[in-house]
């Protein structure tokens, strides 16, 4: 009766508010606007919409939503390009499908790989809305149960995923979810207000980090260093050639590959915190083992192709499952979109069970949305494909300051402050490292974004379980283990031994040779260091604040007990084993630059944003990239700075943002950009 | 006695400045700024999500039309470190051409009045142009609420609440002190980040006792209220011109806290603890809101601003737009804005000293 009291208006109150001309408007707009981000190498979900977020603002909630879901939606589709087109995946979500996407481009089959791609993309983002509709009506009426517990056991729930995505060493795994959880505590603690891994002299930290800096310093930064040291020119553009009908009879032969392969991108939507980098993976590991003849995989099997877009899509709905039905991330993106929804209009929508009962027909809109912006991006991704593909054979090295000056600003916005380049660094430094020695980035991202929810809600539950088993042992006992726990415990339990049994064939970031002990050893000596100085930190919490020290000294523990682990098995074994996994040793005759002078580049726009503000600074780096590193004309490095600075100075003026001020800013009044 | 008498004397201040307002401020600059062509720059120490945003984004687009020259005037927000960041950092702004004014909150004065190490503000050295009220209701389940005997409360002492706290040393002090005199057993479960997911727990039946300030009441708690599963228990009151408590003007037909007290055997409106209530609800609340200029602003600025707001309250239709954003609560200029910065930000030394020692003996809240 619920159903059709309440959720079939609310379906149809829904449709009526995005069938307008200027939502539709909206949608288009967010939609072109993700097709550049996707296509893009690097950047995904979390830098487009932090770029978006600012705008958000009292916007009117539907107009914000329609661009904001418009952009997320299509990032798995445009991500493609980049896969099929110059064998680099455009977002973490499309990395699998570069495995046989690309040999079909280098055999002349661009545009059958791309065409069946894109009717994959297409149908996994509709079975994806389907899911959430329906998921939506039947879970409203237990969502509602949901209470702290709950909530809880769904937070564990989604770092128990942490298993699946350890690879081939699971407490690599667990080492990398419990630095993410501790980079996650740093700041004042949200129970007695205690400090850890702060002081008040530098306020910056008392805030703790964000999620844009660490989302993009994680994942987009490596990125594009690592593709910056590759240095590929990629002149040698093939046609894209014929063959988009047979592209897409050949998704219509192997429907049931994209089904089976939509459905699993929903499954692993829905688990909080894991996101796109493991979907696709799964999938192609689902397109190998149902394929018979298995011989033609990494040379341009089409199955493989189709296998990873229809999840990749389909997982954008699922993850807006436990995001708007519980208020819990489903991906790095998807926390950012929490943040964003606060926003809008006059602040009253709150993502959570809240929003089920009150604002269902915007949790309906966001759903047509979703369905819509497949469409519209699979549409404009075929119309324009000849344009689109252009764009990818742009050398990265002119890409490359180009990201960064957006990635830079996309994080600048989140404190306002010169500190936040400073943490885009470090983490950006910290992630690269993480890529070079194959630790899961994924998991630390779950780590850091589950770390928050984790502990208050762990901190609350047993603050009123005691009140209640004060009243009365059966009612703390109710309240605990709620038949709702008891199943989240279960599904947890399965989820856990399930994931490390397989995770030894998912390969998250794909496989890693090995190298030296040297390197690897030192890496896990740093990482112990901090963990071990986070710990006594915690230790060092007066009693009185007892309830900011539990989480982040039980965290360290765990974290630490898994390095110690360790270390003593890099000893004992060789050095072939998969623990000395090391990038620099496998890319090394792919990689035309060194780290450390690729990183200098951008060590030294920090450094010049210190003294002459963040614009001069800027303009200097991008000139000087431009000529020195890129090789171009004085003429054209100075148009392109041009371009940039301009670019910067107009997305700035729209927002009233200032940018970053150095020494300079201090001695001599000037006038704005430059102040 | 003292406190008592520093109260009253700050409330007479406050009245006797008010007859004053017009006669002093606004005439005796003479000319004032012209702002033409530029553009003021309003921060607020908060995100974009608080109500001090809301205050601002209200405000803004008239302080534009009523300010000379009709400036743009935009709203940037500086959060961190719960307002003490974007403070600390108005303090070191000087006065250049009155284009920058600073919004303040409850958040930024509690800290201050508390001692807080990280404050290197100080109040007295900025130029108050507006002054914002508002209050704050205390609501209960009904099934508890059917247990106070008219206004006696006394009925709730055998029950253990539960109360979803920002943390005892922000605005969440009066409510909870409120609760402590008049008997209640109310534990705070901290942790949680805006006073809207208070609600959400007392939604979800994990805590049973909650306060909203007016505004999200009006907004988050009146559905509740009709629906039947909340009830209003009190609100914390509004002054009156001499400086008492009475009823606040938004919630007419709630008794204030002051009533229940009275009430309520064991709870006193008089002596050590009332004071301290009544001084931390006079910084936290009637004055909750205001706007600076930087130290070392002009008459001229002063003058300009003063009026400006002046204008913004004389519009036609500033009850009607005010009234549901703001709800219905003084907005104060001119002198009157100086008496209220002034009992908003000098709270007796006995009144600070009782509450930093119950601070600590209550919560283990040390401040130093």
């Amino acid at each position: 009766m619920d159903f059709v009291s309440v959720a079939l208006p609310a379906l149809g109150d829904a449709a009526s508010l995005i069938l307008q001309p200027i939502v539709l408007g909206y949608l288009v707009l967010g939609v072109v606007m993700g097709l550049c981000i996707g296509v893009f190498p690097g950047l995904g979900g979390i830098a487009g919409l932090s770029l978006l977020l600012p705008f958000m603002f009292g916007m009117d909630p539907v107009l914000g939503l329609a661009l904001m879901i418009g952009m997320v939606a299509v990032v798995p589709t445009s991500d493609t390009f980049a896969s099929v087109l110059m064998g680099i995946p455009g977002s973490s979500a499309s990395q699998a499908t570069v495995l046989d996407g690309f040999p079909m481009a280098k055999k002349g089959e661009a545009a059958r790989a791309l065409s069946a791609a894109f009717a994959s993309s297409l149908f996994g983002g509709l079975v994806g809305a389907a899911f959430l509709t329906v998921f939506i009506l039947v879970a409203r009426p237990i969502v509602l149960e949901f209470r702290t517990p709950e909530l809880l056991m769904i937070t564990i729930f989604g770092l128990s995923m942490v298993g699946i995505l350890a690879g081939r060493v699971a407490l690599k795994g667990i080492a990398a979810a419990g630095l993410g959880m501790m980079i996650g505590t740093i700041g004042e603690g949200d129970s007695a207000g205690e400090l850890r891994m702060a002081t008040y002299d530098m306020p910056y930290l008392v805030d703790g980090l964000k999620l844009v800096i660490v989302g993009l310093g994680i994942f987009a930064i490596p990125e594009i260093v690592a593709l910056l040291r590759q240095d590929r020119a990629i002149a040698d553009r093939k046609p894209l050639g014929g063959g988009w009908l047979s592209g897409v009879r050949d998704w219509f032969a192997n429907i049931w590959l994209s089904v089976r392969c939509s459905i699993i991108g929903v499954v692993v939507g829905v688990i909080p915190g894991l996101g796109g980098s493991v979907v696709d993976w799964i999938a192609y590991g689902h397109s190998v083992q149902t394929t018979k003849d298995k011989s033609k995989f990494g040379s341009g099997e089409i199955r493989g192709v189709i296998g990873p877009e229809s999840s990749n899509n389909a997982k954008e709905g699922g993850g807006l499952v436990p995001t708007l039905l519980f208020g819990i991330p489903g991906s790095g993106s998807m926390a950012i979109f929490i943040g964003a929804i606060a926003l809008l209009g006059s602040g009253n929508i709150e993502v959570g069970p809240s929003m089920l009962k009150n604002n269902l027909d915007i949790t309906y809109a966001i759903v047509w949305l979703l369905a819509l912006a497949n469409v519209v991006g699979t549409l404009i991704c075929i119309a324009a494909s000849g344009g689109i593909a252009r764009l990818t054979t742009i050398p990265f090295a002119l890409l490359a300051p180009f990201l960064f000056m957006i990635i830079s600003f996309a994080a600048f916005q989140s404190g306002q402050d010169i500190m936040d380049l400073v943490a885009l660094f470090a983490i950006g430094f910290l992630g690269i490292m993480m890529r070079r020695f194959d630790w899961s980035r994924p998991a630390f991202l779950i780590g850091f974004v589950l770390s928050n929810p984790a502990e208050t809600y762990a901190n609350q539950a047993v603050q009123i379980a005691q009140s209640r088993f004060r009243k009365g042992f059966d009612e703390g006992i109710d309240y605990i283990f709620s038949p709702i726990v008891i199943i989240l415990v279960i599904i947890t339990l399965i989820s856990v031994v399930v994931g490390l049994r397989q995770a030894k064939t998912i390969m998250a970031e794909g496989a890693v040779e090995s190298g030296s002990k040297r390197a690897p050893l030192i890496f896990l000596l740093v990482i112990l260091g901090y963990l071990g100085i986070a710990f006594t930190n915690a230790a060092m919490i007066p009693d009185y604040a007892a309830a900011d020290r539990v989480f982040p000294r039980f965290v360290a523990g765990v974290a630490i007990v898994a390095c110690v682990i360790l270390l003593v098995q890099m000893m004992l074994r060789a050095e072939t084993h998969a623990l000395f996994a090391d990038r620099e040793s496998s890319e090394a005759e792919m990689n035309a630059h060194g780290l450390w002078t690729t990183l200098a580049w951008f060590a030294a726009l920090l450094l010049l944003t210190f003294l002459l503000g963040f614009i001069l600074a800027l303009a200097l780096f991008l000139f000087a990239f431009i000529k020195f590193r890129a090789g171009r004309s004085y003429g054209f490095s100075a148009l392109y700075t041009a371009a940039g600075i301009a670019f910067m100075c107009f997305m700035a003026g729209l927002l009233n943002r200032d940018f970053p001020p150095g020494l300079l800013q201090s001695y001599a009044d000037l006038p704005w950009p430059l102040s | 006695m003292t406190e008592t008498n520093t109260t009253r004397r700050v409330a007479m201040s406050l009245v006797a400045a008010a007859a004053a307002t017009f006669a002093t401020n606004v005439s005796a600059g003479g000319h004032g700024i012209d702002l033409e062509g530029k553009t003021v720059e309003w921060v607020i120490p908060f995100s974009e999500t608080g109500g001090s945003a809301k205050w601002a984004n209200f405000y803004a687009p008239l302080l534009s039309e009523a300010l000379p020259g009709n400036p743009t005037v935009v709203v940037k927000f500086m959060p961190g470190a719960g307002s003490t960041k974007g403070a600390n950092w108005f303090q070191e702004q000087e006065y250049d051409d009155g284009t920058l004014i600073f919004g303040s909150s409850g958040s930024t004065q509690f800290p201050y009045l508390l001692g807080d190490p990280r404050v290197r503000y100080e109040y007295s050295d900025w130029n108050v142009v507006l002054a914002s009220g508002t209050g704050g209701v205390a609501y209960l389940p009904p099934d508890l609420a059917q247990k106070m005997d008219g206004l006696d409360a006394s009925a709730l002492r055998d029950t253990d609440f539960i109360y979803g706290s920002q943390g005892a040393t922000r605005l969440d002090l009066v409510p909870l002190l409120a609760w402590e005199m008049l008997g209640l057993n109310v534990e705070p479960v901290f942790g949680i980040k805006g006073r809207g997911d208070g609600r959400l727990m007392f939604e979800r039946g994990e805590a049973n006792i909650d306060y909203q300030t007016s505004s999200s009441f009006l907004k988050g708690v009146t559905p509740l209220v009709e629906a039947g599963t909340a009830v209003p228990m009190m609100s914390w009151g509004a002054l009156d011109a001499d400086g008492n408590i009475v009823r606040d003007p938004t919630f007419p037909d709630m008794p204030t806290f002051k009533e229940i007290c009275e009430a309520t055997e064991g709870c006193e409106t008089s002596g050590e603890q009332w004071d301290a209530w009544k001084a931390f609800f006079v910084a936290g609340f009637p004055a909750q809101k205001m706007v600076f200029l930087p130290a070392g602003a002009s008459n001229d600025a002063m003058v300009t601003y003063t009026k400006a707001f002046e204008d913004i309250k004389a519009r036609d239709d500033f009850a009607d737009i005010s009234a549901g954003r703001l709800g219905k609560y003084p907005q104060m200029t001119g002198a009157k804005a100086d008496g209220a910065l002034k009992s908003a930000t000098q709270v007796p030394d006995a009144a600070k000293e009782f509450v930093v020692n119950w601070l600590s003996e209550r919560y283990g809240v040390t401040l130093n």
